[in-house]
């Protein structure tokens, strides 16, 4: 299980992250989700105590990771997959690793079998592509069979192939009973792979919860009315509670179910086209979430996605 | 700290930044004790003519140990070896002292590959090594070369990046220390603390204006390269990786 306590990193006056508290529970795959820049890749350094805090901690199974005696056999990570000399063959960047914690040699060769990188490991990682790269540095997380797994933007920049690949790695290791901890700035990807989300915006902790309840918790729920004739309708849902806006010809609508909103259309005497529930997708939730807090805004005049997620009226 | 050792070995040794610098010092020595030796006249060779190309090999050693660890910064392999080994302040010893064997081994090859050369081509009663000084200057080259690869991995450790860090490398040996002279009144007096500087008197002889034994010299020297070390694993244990 892995434990932050009041974590906070501080550059200057910037916060990169600000007295955040979450745990990572055992045996599941757990998404830490969040915009760019949001703490996301400072927070996972400093699990790893590569970054000092400024303030709290971060705990491995009770312990600060530079407590940890070989911390290879307990946490492996992947945080960038280019942290490799570009002279240094695959399986000498395996072997010095394994042999820093007394690993046997003969499990360089059992990862590069699992990560399928057997029949390049004697060539420069330098000359790898991304995709190869991102096998090595799975490779080297899995060296010392650790239980415990941190993953930071494991697919950023793969192709699909690639990111199918990863996909089914999170799942194998987790039915192995590992504790899995993977960043992700897209919600979609996470909801593929996590169990439970840590949602965190601007160094800030947002939610905590599992997956499914968080996407219910956050999508909109709304119903889609299309019709030639919407004038009547509109005024009458306002009057009864409901907030609209315009979506092309049609309305968007919600809080208000469709049966209500079918039964208002009847006494407006309003002929419909369409009558449709329209969930939410994860990623409107995850805007909705984190949308105060991106740290960069870019200001789109009509951008389709983050505009339409305000209600009409605000 | 055996299982440090070995681990810092295999990642010298898997790259190829020290084979080349290994060749080049060699080559420059021997090279230039060859040049010297061919080019003589008047006199016979003493085992002075043989070491002139010592300067060059240190040059190349020193460059050849800061990238030792420079290069992790560059490429973030500082931070995997952080990883795997949380305590710093062991593995940048670890690699301080890989390193400075390398250089010690690749000091007495140049040296008495030097001496050979230089001998094989006119060699008379005056090349023999017979003298404390003359072992100075032969096996002491290892021992200067190894504690300014200290040097050179502790000012790696405080620059992390490899220009840098090269650049005073170079600049401070072959211009500070001579440059310093010009300053009036105490100039030369700063210039007989000069570390580089003391370290060629354990080498080529003390002179009698030196303030420092041979010995005392080669101590005070490692006393430098001991300050730098101590001082880049106070910064690289507090410093982010």
């Amino acid at each position: 299980m892995i434990e932050a306590v009041g974590l906070t990193k501080s550059y200057g006056k910037t916060l990169a992250v600000d007295n955040l508290s979450f745990s990572v529970p055992t045996g599941r795959v757990t998404g830490f989700l969040g915009p760019n820049g949001a703490g996301k890749s400072t927070t996972m350094r400093m699990i790893l105590g590569l970054d000092t805090p400024t303030g709290g901690s971060a705990l491995i199974d009770g312990k600060r990771y530079r407590d940890l005696h070989q911390p290879l056999r307990t946490v492996g990570a992947l945080l960038d997959a280019k942290w490799v000399h570009p002279n240094r063959s695959a399986r000498a960047h395996l072997q010095w690793l394994a042999r820093s914690n007394k690993l046997p040699a003969k499990r360089v060769d059992e990862v590069l079998e699992i990560v399928g990188l057997t029949a390049v490991a004697g060539k420069r990682a330098g000359g790898f592509s991304l995709g190869m790269s991102q096998r090595l540095g799975i490779a080297a997380a899995l060296l010392g069979d650790p239980q415990v797994l941190l993953f930071d933007e494991p697919v950023n920049g793969l192709d699909p192939e690639g990111i199918l690949w990863i996909r089914k790695f999170m799942h194998r290791l987790a039915e192995e009973g590992r504790t899995v901890f993977v960043s992700s700035h897209l919600l979609s990807e996470m909801a593929l792979t996590a169990q439970e989300l840590v949602v965190i915006g601007r160094g800030k902790l947002i939610s905590q919860s599992s997956t499914e309840d968080f996407v219910a918790q956050a999508t909109e729920n709304t119903v889609l009315v299309r019709g030639p004739q919407l004038g009547h309708l509109r005024t009458a849902l306002g009057q009864a509670g409901a907030s609209v806006r315009d979506e092309g010809a049609g309305l968007v609508v919600s809080g208000m179910d469709c049966a209500d909103i079918g039964e208002l259309a009847a006494r407006t005497q309003t002929v419909l086209h369409e009558l449709s529930p329209q969930r939410g997708s994860l990623e409107e939730a995850f805007m909705q979430l984190t949308g105060d807090s991106v740290e960069y805004h870019t200001e789109i005049a009509d951008a389709p996605t983050p505009a339409t997620l305000v209600p009409a009226g605000k | 700290m055996t299982t440090l050792l070995a681990t810092e070995r295999i990642k010298l040794f898997t790259t190829r930044s020290p084979w080349w610098s290994a060749f080049l010092a060699l080559g420059l020595t021997i090279g230039f004790a060859a040049l010297v030796g061919l080019n003589h006249n008047g006199g016979p060779l003493t085992v002075e003519h043989s070491q002139f190309g010592m300067q060059f090999g240190l040059m190349v050693v020193s460059v050849m140990a800061a990238l030792a660890i420079t290069t992790e910064y560059r490429f973030a392999t500082i931070r995997a070896t952080f990883q795997a080994v949380p305590k710093r302040t062991s593995v940048l010893v670890a690699k301080t002292a890989v390193v400075a064997v390398l250089a010690a081994v690749i000091g007495e090859v140049a040296a008495f590959g030097s001496w050979v050369t230089t001998y094989a081509i006119d060699g008379g009663p005056e090349m023999a090594i017979t003298t404390g000084a003359d072992w100075r200057m032969v096996a002491g080259v290892g021992l200067v070369y190894a504690i300014a690869s200290v040097i050179s991995v502790a000012v790696g450790t405080l620059v992390r990046q490899s220009a840098g860090a090269i650049s005073i490398l170079l600049i401070w040996p072959l211009l500070v220390e001579n440059l310093v002279q010009l300053i009036p009144g105490i100039g030369d007096d700063i210039h007989d603390w000069m570390p580089f500087t003391v370290a060629g008197r354990f080498l080529n002889g003390t002179g009698p204006d030196a303030p420092m034994g041979p010995w005392a010299s080669l101590a005070y020297f490692a006393g430098v390269a001991a300050v730098l070390l101590v001082a880049s694993l106070v910064v690289a244990n507090k410093r982010d990786a």
